[in-house]
Formats: C-alpha cells, structure tokens, sequence
C-alpha cells in the first residue's frame, strides 16, 4: 500500500528530484564551522515566529481600544499564552541575533562575493522586509513605546521634501497613529510581509544552491562529482543535517533559558514602557526603539538636521546592499586579507556595536561626539573599501581544503 | 494557418499596445486599493472643530486638549513670559516665523491671536514626540528663558513655540487655525476671520 502510493505520488510530483536537489545531493564544502548553523537557525525561528504567531492572533485584537487588554488577556488568562507570548517575543530578537552574525558570517568569509551576489542582494531584501515587520508586529501591543515608536518612525517619511506629509498622512490613514495604524499594520504583519518572506527565503535558498556555498577559506571547490570522489565537499543530508540539529539543540537550551526566566531581559527585549497603554497626548520622558534597530536609531539622531538624520539612516541600509560591488579583493575569507581589512572590519564592529548602544541611551552633548564618530566609522568601512580591498597585500590562498 | 510571412513590425506593435493598454488597467484597479489607505470619512468627520472653555485657566498654566488625535497646547501667558520673548532672537532658528507654520493671523512676534493665549499643535516638527513644558527660566540650563523640551531628541522651542538652534527639530512649532468665541471660549480647528475682532479689547 505504501509502496504503491508512493509510486502514484512519484509520478505525478518530483518529490524525489526536490529531495536530492536540496539534500542528499546538493553538495557543500566539508570545512563549515559554528557560523555556518546561523542560515538553519533564522529558517528555524521564522517556523516558530509563524506557528505563535498563528496562536497569538487566535486571541489579540487589533483594535486601538482592545489591543492593549488582549495583550494582557494572553499573558493572564489564556492557557499558556505567556508562554506563546514570550517565545514569539523573544523570537523576534533572536532572530535579529541570528540574522546579524549571519550577515557578519558574509563579511567575514566574502560569501558577498561573485558569484553570489544574488544570493546576498536577496538576503538583503528578506532583512529590510524583516526590519518592518517588526516594526509592524511592535506596534500591536499598543503601548506607549509601541505608539510613539510608530510615530516617530512614520514621521521619518514626512522629511520626504513635497509628496513627505501625504505619504505619512496615506500610511497612517489618520491624522496621528490611531486605529486605522493598528489594523493596517496588524494585517501587513500577519499576512503581507510573512509571505513575502517566504517567497524571499526560497529564492535566496534556490539562488544559493546554484551556485554553491561559500566556506571558511573563500576558495572555489571543484564542482561535485556524483561518484563522491572529490572530498572537499560532501552532501548536505546527512552531515550538516546532524551537525544544523546539534547546533539547534544548542541555541534552544539558551533560547529557553531567556523564554522561561528572563523574557524581558532587562528590558531590552520587551521595553518597560511599554507596559503603559498608549496615550496619544502624552510622550514617555525617553524613547528609545527595540535594540535591532538602534544603530540605525542612533544615526539619526546624531545629525542635527531632520532630511540629512532621515537620509544617513536610509543610506546606511541602502550601502549594504551595494557590498558584493564594493568589494574589489582578490580574495574572499578574511583569513587571506590584509591587516587593512581586518582593521576596519573590527572598526565596523566596533561602530555598529557602538551605535547600538548609544540608540539605546539618553542623549548627552558627549555620547552625540561619540554617535558621530561611530556613524562616521560604519559609513568609513563601506566607502574606503573599494580602496583598502584593492591596495592591500592578500596572502596565498591554498589550492585546495 | 495563413502562410505568409510573419510581420515581425507589426507583432512587436501589437504587444507593446498590449501591454500598455494592460499596464494602464493594472494601474487603474490598484487605484481603489491605494485610495483605501488614507483617512476614511470617519477619521475626518473626528477631525472637527473643538471648543474649548478657557476660564479656569491660570497665567502660566498649560492646558492640553485633543485635536485630530493630536494634543493641542493653550499656554496662558503671564505679562512677563510676553515681555521675555524678544530677548533671545539670535538663538532662534526662525525668529520671524517666516516657515508657514502658523495661519496668517498668528504670524507676529508673540505667534498668537490674542497675545496672552497661545495656541500649539503640541507635537515636535523634528519626529512628532510630545515635548515637555518647562515655563521656568533656569529650568533646564542656565540661560534657559522658558519654553518646551522634547525628551526624544533634545529639540528645544521657546514660549511662543519658535525653535532654538543647534536642535534636531527644523522648524518652529505649528499653530493650529483656532479662533474665540468670546474672551474665554476659543474654537480649534476653525479659522478667524478679521471681521470677528479679538476679544481682549487691544
């Protein structure tokens, strides 16, 4: 019976041909290491983002008098509903974990490099789309940080010179953040932007398993021989599977560890503030948004100027996507670069982590010459590289793994 | 099958028709969907005029009332907090309120209709937080004259809503239409018009 439906199946679907393409028989490299599990784990994150998701939405309201007590329904009354609150919550800010070493990963091993441009270009795209659905899914629990970071982020668009005002106007659909921002936004983050994520995961998987994978080492492998007799690459299923597992079982036992005793860690996943209801007539004495988006955060505000703050912020996402273009070495792992790009790569690091944290805190005349600096550190590591890639002297790659 | 030769020219026009004739009907049928977005008949029927009754109001306090979802300030100036507001012209951004953030009727020096009652939308120009008011001199710094602090980024505006330098927020804060009804009953969101004359006998 087994046998024969399966046959049926067979011939009517090329679950097979699926099968091997992406596991059993999609070569790559045997050297991967620890950041190698990072692709595994946002996929594994965005399962669980849609499953609580899907049980969230069973029991909020997405209206501007409701959302705030819904909320606080699911974490009081509804069976477990803390526990599907806290892991959608802190899912969220794993998943910008994730997704910034995953990025770090490129940078570090060139994986932007032809000829995975694409692959990049497309990962960059699934980001900037998962930058606004959480911003989105921010605003749903209607509290005070909820609705004046949604303020403050709309009226970015207001700096737009003419159409600004219309468009802030066109995406609230009220004249301030109200109701109609609540549902619209509710729908964009439930439905919208998550298809258009998994539309965007199977395109930058496909682009990826066209053109292989990158490794530690940068160097290009031997394309795959079906007799296995090229070992430096081996198939995807059962090797990375087992070690992708391992890896998984690993970040669960810290995943869960925040989920039971510190969901709100210290404030930074789940912000203080917001457990106030929202008051339109009244900002909270200091904003500050979610720590993924505070480098950028603390960009603007570093510029004393409202169209200039709005466009540094736009350009240090917009540069990002340009990288693979950027890049002029020769080689792709850092691990044959010069010390030039070590030296900005670590300033970046430095710039980025910098930013973040200064996002996250007050303003003084002091920390604005810092957020400066920074701004000036991140926006130095993108523009000079065409130049230190170029100049600096690489090391001799190997011929092979 | 007709077996003439194909007519590359005229294929190549009519799939250009084609898609254009398509291109448009696209755009028109997403017309409707985009349209949707903005504020439905009920959010501008909420963005009627509000009376608001001014009697119980002390000099120096603030009052706040909502307008359009906004928070609208009336500031009952003291004669002092008025006398004040030429002294500190060169800090200002836009000391003659000459960006149009203010109803012709409101651009003076004091921003106001009526100099002892100002009116403001009370959201910052920089990124629409709601800044603090802070009407003691010295409050904030040493040559603080009194004015508005907006705890979100540090902007800064005087009691009559103009915008210091060297702050995020470019322009000075907006003034809303607003109009009295008599001495201590004024109407926001409605405009005055000369004839009406304003109620304090100046």
């Amino acid at each position: 019976m087994a046998v024969k439906l399966s046959r049926w199946l067979k011939q009517r679907f090329p679950i097979e041909k699926t099968y091997q393409e992406n596991l059993t028989h999609y070569y790559v490299p045997k050297n991967f290491n620890v950041w190698y599990l990072l692709g595994s784990l946002a996929l594994f994150i965005f399962g669980l983002q849609i499953f609580t998701g899907i049980f969230l939405t069973m029991y909020y309201t997405p209206t501007a008098k409701e959302a705030f007590a819904s909320i606080e329904f699911i974490m009081r009354d509804v069976n477990y509903g803390w526990l599907i609150r806290y892991l959608h919550s802190t899912g969220a800010s794993f998943f910008f974990i994730v997704i910034y070493l995953h990025m770090f990963r490129s940078l570090l091993y060139g994986s932007h490099k032809r000829p995975r441009e694409l692959v990049w270009l497309l990962g960059m795209l699934l980001y900037l789309v998962l930058l606004a659905e959480a911003f989105m899914g921010y605003l749903l629990p209607w509290g005070q940080m909820s609705y004046w970071g949604a303020q403050v982020i709309t009226s970015l668009f207001s700096a737009i010179p003419g159409i600004g005002p219309k468009l802030t106007l066109w995406m609230r659909g009220d004249y301030t953040v109200a109701d109609a921002t609540l549902h619209r936004f509710f729908a964009l983050h439930i439905i919208a932007m998550p298809l258009i994520m998994i539309f965007l995961v199977r395109l930058h998987i496909k682009a990826l398993h066209y053109v292989g994978a990158n490794n530690p080492t940068g160097i290009d492998l031997a394309m795959p021989m079906v007799n296995g007799k090229n070992n430096q690459i081996i198939p995807f299923h059962p090797y990375y599977t087992i070690k992708d597992l391992g890896g998984l079982a690993v970040f669960l036992l810290i995943f869960v560890v925040i989920v039971f005793f510190a969901p709100e860690f210290g404030g930074y996943f789940l912000e203080p503030t917001n457990f106030m209801p929202a008051d339109p007539l009244q900002t909270p004495s200091h904003i500050a948004p979610i720590w993924y988006m505070t480098p950028f955060y603390a960009m603007l505000r570093a510029i004393p100027d409202k169209l200039l703050g709005v466009m540094i912020m736009a350009a240090a996402i917009a540069i990002l996507f340009v990288v693979p273009w950027l890049d002029r070495s020769p080689v792709r792992s850092i691990r044959y670069r010069g010390w030039m790009s070590k030296v900005a790569l670590f300033i970046f690091s430095l710039s980025f982590l910098g930013l973040g944290y200064l996002g996250l805190v007050d303003v003084t005349p002091l920390r604005t010459v810092f957020a400066r600096i920074f701004t000036t550190g991140y926006f130095a590591f993108f523009l000079l590289m065409p130049f230190y890639t170029a100049l600096e002297k690489t090391k001799l790659l190997p011929e092979r793994l | 099958m007709s077996n003439e030769p194909i007519d590359e020219k005229r294929r190549k026009f009519l799939v250009a028709a084609t898609a254009v004739v398509g291109g448009i009907g696209v755009l028109a049928a997403s017309l409707p969907f985009a349209t949707s977005l903005l504020p439905s008949a009920k959010a501008q029927a909420g963005a009627a005029p509000v009376e608001v009754d001014l009697s119980h109001l002390q000099p120096g306090q603030m009052l706040t009332v909502e307008w359009r979802g906004k928070p609208v300030w009336i500031i009952y100036r003291t004669p002092a907090m008025i006398e004040d507001l030429h002294k500190h012209q060169d800090q200002l951004r836009d000391p003659e309120s000459l960006v149009e953030q203010q109803p012709e009727y409101a651009h003076n020096e004091h921003r106001s209709l009526n100099p002892d009652y100002l009116v403001l939308i009370g959201i910052c120009t920089h990124l629409g937080c709601s800044p603090k008011y802070v009407p003691n001199a010295h409050e904030l710094s040493p040559s603080w004259p009194g004015g508005f602090y907006c705890p979100c980024h540090g902007s800064t505006f005087d009691l009559a809503g103009r915008v210091f330098k060297n702050v995020p927020a470019p322009i000075n804060l907006a003034v809303p239409p607003y109009t009295f009804l008599d001495e201590k009953r004024i109407l926001i969101g409605s405009d005055w018009n000369p004839g009406q004359g304003i109620p304090d006998g100046r």
